[in-house]
């Protein structure tokens, strides 16, 4: 019985021998280990995001020439958006120098990450999506589910919902389906849709859709009898395009479907055809390659021949943006807390006390050259979402045209749940409540 | 499942034990010493955690001759249970749990197994799929399994026995590692004994069996009760020693495929084969993967190295079977026989 053992052995030797190859110098550097997804059900929105992300911290290196001298790294390994192999992932790249944060993109992957990197002491990002909770900061220090949580999204949908038919005391009396995915994504705003059901008095049906959501006959066939005013599409990847066509098959009226954050892609709707023309989703940040950030990506990194979508039609896209959004969101945290430690490579807890202090507002934002591809955001140690604002998109079958203001969610209402929540998880976790003191102290 | 040789595990016999023995030792008192934390935590936990299934698996499928493809959720079954059975049954010590979580997975194992007096071979590992879906829809259905946890994602608790803590990567390496080493020794035992005989002769020939004295229909509930504890123990380990945290998605229908591959590929009807298949599965794909990186990472990005890993260990496993369909364990066993032998010569 040592043949195992032998090829364990060599096999960690060959691994280690890699990782100590493969470790970046120490000179100043900020490292984003990537757990990334090219491949599998949810390839569309993990190539669009992460090579969103790898573009802008390309673009920092070569026109900044990194974050005030200090040198953006980065390295990727392959989860297809699988638990078991984002915490291999995160095990093989925790190993990298000067980690600044984690940003899987996967809410199972991050869940099962909280308590590694909470011991690691280095920031998680997840960013439009993850456990609702943890905004709460303190109980989650390292946990950052930026600019959009998903009850605050919850809130802006049925906000909006609520101005299509003339205010929120409309909704009374109104039938709204939500269709979710079946995964702990999909699943993390069913209390949430529940609650609002009952403030403002309409009714409500929540349906599952099973990962990944090829097959949704039955569901659409349940809408049909149901006749909703909505329907609400909480979906992730195959399961939009799918839905929208079963939708269009079983004749419900595409311009009644509100699409969820994770629904609003380019990949989500062209796959649809005709089936789309008129589906309105909400969105964080703008599609579209004309904002003067995503122009320089486009001169400093493609026209370099190092940009990394392969398919340059896709610069702009959603996730693009939202990959570009989120290496602004990133970049900036460390700039502010370089700007209190010290212009070198910070530690994770000192990231984490800029991600604490992320307060962009639209004239920063404009400087930037993001004006209207977000709008702003305003993270505190205690608020790890940053009150993001959202506004919505409807698709005319070639491109989004925005059809609402930037609306701000109803964050004093769910204020409240979000602490019930995370305080019952302190209580069950044996967390004791963090102060302000306790997160202005950083170790390093 | 006939065409494997009947494998009468020999006796306990001194070689045995020392092999064993020399493997545990160093497990326990050298791989603590010299581990870093991706060792522990992405390779020997899900080693084993997925050998401990093939073990329970092996039972059933190696020696009792019974195919099932609802391993994966008799770990789910084993995982929730020993979830819920800590969480609301107050000072039940965590051994506690695990032990009624494995029965818990028994119980539904014997259930699923039922149609087994009626089906065999293909019809048997259809109608097991069954347990597959219910398990996993069960467990989505209904919040109280995952304690309403919005997103239906469980937490694990604390690793404690006996006041002693098992924290940390090589705590949690101890505790998997004890846990595995006690229920092998078990299914050791069992697999050579009376049942273990009556096991494999249920599997030979049902017919011959019935005629010589066998109790046929005890005999398989047994077989799918006993895997269905052991993988059920399995689900708790993958949950609580290595990942942490679950949800029931985890435990789909690729899970209980890879089970049966470890099996398959490991060597059916013994129980080192669980231990050789499973390295060979967590191991192999990491090997494959940081070599693709180290080689081709400059090149090709980490979606084209994937793919192609796959078709790697496609091929690898298709060569493997045509070239060795006995297993790994064939295949060891040939290896150490010819080193023997050229040492005796030499």
């Amino acid at each position: 019985m040592t043949l195992y053992t032998k090829i364990r052995a060599a096999a960690f030797a060959a691994g280690i021998g890699l990782a100590a190859i493969a470790a970046p110098a120490l000179a100043d550097e900020q490292h984003f280990p990537l757990q990334s997804y090219r491949v599998g059900p949810y390839a569309a929105g993990g190539t669009g995001f992460f090579g969103g992300f790898i573009d802008y911290l390309n673009l920092i290196n070569t026109r900044d020439g990194g974050v005030n001298g200090v040198k953006l790294t980065w390295s990727e390994a392959e989860t297809q958006y699988e638990v078991e192999r984002g915490v291999e992932a995160y095990e093989r790249l925790k190993s990298n120098q000067g980690i600044a944060a984690w940003n899987p993109l996967s809410v199972g992957i991050a869940y099962a990450m909280i308590d590694r990197i909470t011991q690691d002491k280095v920031p998680l990002i997840t960013i439009n999506h993850g456990r609702t909770d943890s905004t709460d900061g303190r109980v989650f220090p390292y946990v950052f589910p930026l600019l959009l949580n998903p009850y605050s999204e919850t809130s802006g949908i049925v906000n909006y919902i609520a101005s299509k038919e003339g205010g929120l005391e409309s909704l009374k009396g109104k039938k709204i389906v939500v269709l979710y995915h079946g995964s702990p994504y999909g699943k993390e705003t069913i209390p949430i849709y529940e609650l609002l059901a009952e403030k403002y008095g309409f009714e409500l049906q929540q349906i599952e859709v099973p990962h990944p959501g090829n097959e949704q006959q039955s569901q659409w066939l349940t809408i049909r009898r149901a006749k909703p005013d909505y329907v609400v599409l909480r979906g992730w990847g195959v399961m939009n395009p799918v839905a929208l066509k079963t939708a269009a098959k079983t004749g419900f009226p595409v311009d009644h479907i509100i699409g969820n954050v994770w629904s609003n892609s380019e990949e989500d709707v062209i796959p649809a055809g005709d089936a789309a023309k008129g589906y309105t989703a909400i969105t964080t940040q703008a599609s579209g390659a004309e904002y003067p950030v995503v122009k320089e990506i486009v001169k400093t990194v493609y026209d370099a021949g190092k940009g990394n979508l392969e398919d340059k039609n896709r610069i702009g896209s959603v996730y693009h943006n939202l990959g570009i959004v989120n290496g602004i969101l990133n970049v900036e945290a460390v700039r502010i807390a370089q700007e209190k430690f010290g212009k070198r490579t910070l530690t994770g807890d000192e990231v984490r006390w800029g991600f604490e202090h992320l307060q962009l507002d639209p004239a920063r934002v404009e400087a930037l050259g993001a004006k209207d591809l977000f709008h702003s955001i305003n993270v505190t140690w205690d608020n790890h979402e940053g009150n993001g604002y959202v506004t919505f998109q409807q698709w005319d079958g070639k491109k989004w045209n925005v059809v609402s203001d930037w609306i701000a969610p109803d964050w004093a209402l769910l204020r409240p749940i979000i602490e019930k929540s995370s305080e019952a998880y302190a209580a069950e976790k044996g967390i004791k409540l963090r102060t302000a003191e306790d997160a202005e102290a950083a170790t390093n | 499942m006939s065409t494997v040789t009947a494998d009468l595990s020999p006796p306990l016999s001194l070689p045995f034990h020392a092999g064993a023995l020399a493997v545990l030792a160093v497990a326990y008192l050298v791989v603590p010493f010299i581990g870093s934390s991706y060792l522990f935590e992405a390779i020997l936990l899900p080693f084993l955690a997925l050998s401990l299934a093939g073990v329970g698996l092996n039972i059933l499928t190696g020696y009792a001759g019974q195919v099932s493809l609802g391993s994966a959720a008799f770990m789910a079954v084993g995982a929730f249970a020993a979830y819920n059975f800590n969480l609301r049954v107050e000072a039940l010590p965590l051994i506690g749990s695990i032990v009624l979580a494995g029965l818990s997975a028994a119980a539904i194992g014997i259930v699923f197994g039922l149609p087994s007096l009626r089906l065999r071979g293909f019809y048997l590992a259809v109608s097991t799929l069954a347990a597959q879906f219910f398990v996993q829809w069960a467990l989505t259905k209904f919040g109280w399994f995952s304690n309403n946890s919005a997103s239906g994602v469980i937490d694990a608790p604390p690793l404690s026995l006996a006041g002693l803590s098992f924290e940390g990567p090589v705590g949690r390496y101890l505790f998997a590692l004890t846990v595995v080493a006690v229920l092998t020794f078990l299914a050791y035992r069992l697999v050579s004994s009376q049942t273990g005989r009556n096991f494999i002769a249920v599997r030979d020939n049902e017919t011959a069996a019935r005629i010589i004295g066998v109790p046929v229909l005890r005999t398989k509930l047994l077989a799918f009760g006993v895997s269905s504890f052991i993988i059920g123990v399995a689900g708790v380990l993958w949950a609580f020693a290595y990942l942490r945290t679950v949800e029931p998605a985890g435990f789909n229908l690729d899970r209980s495929f890879q089970i049966l591959f470890i099996v398959i590929i490991g060597g059916l009807a013994s129980i080192r084969g669980a231990f050789f298949g499973a390295a060979l599965i967590v191991v192999f794909p990491l090997v494959l993967s940081r070599l693709g990186a180290f080689l081709l990472g400059d090149i090709f990005d980490s979606g084209v190295l994937d793919m192609t890993q796959r078709i790697v260990i496609g091929a690898f496993i298709i060569l493997f079977l045509v070239l060795e369909p006995d297993g790994l364990v064939a295949l060891w066993d040939r290896l150490k026989s010819r080193i023997t032998a050229a040492l005796r010569r030499a």
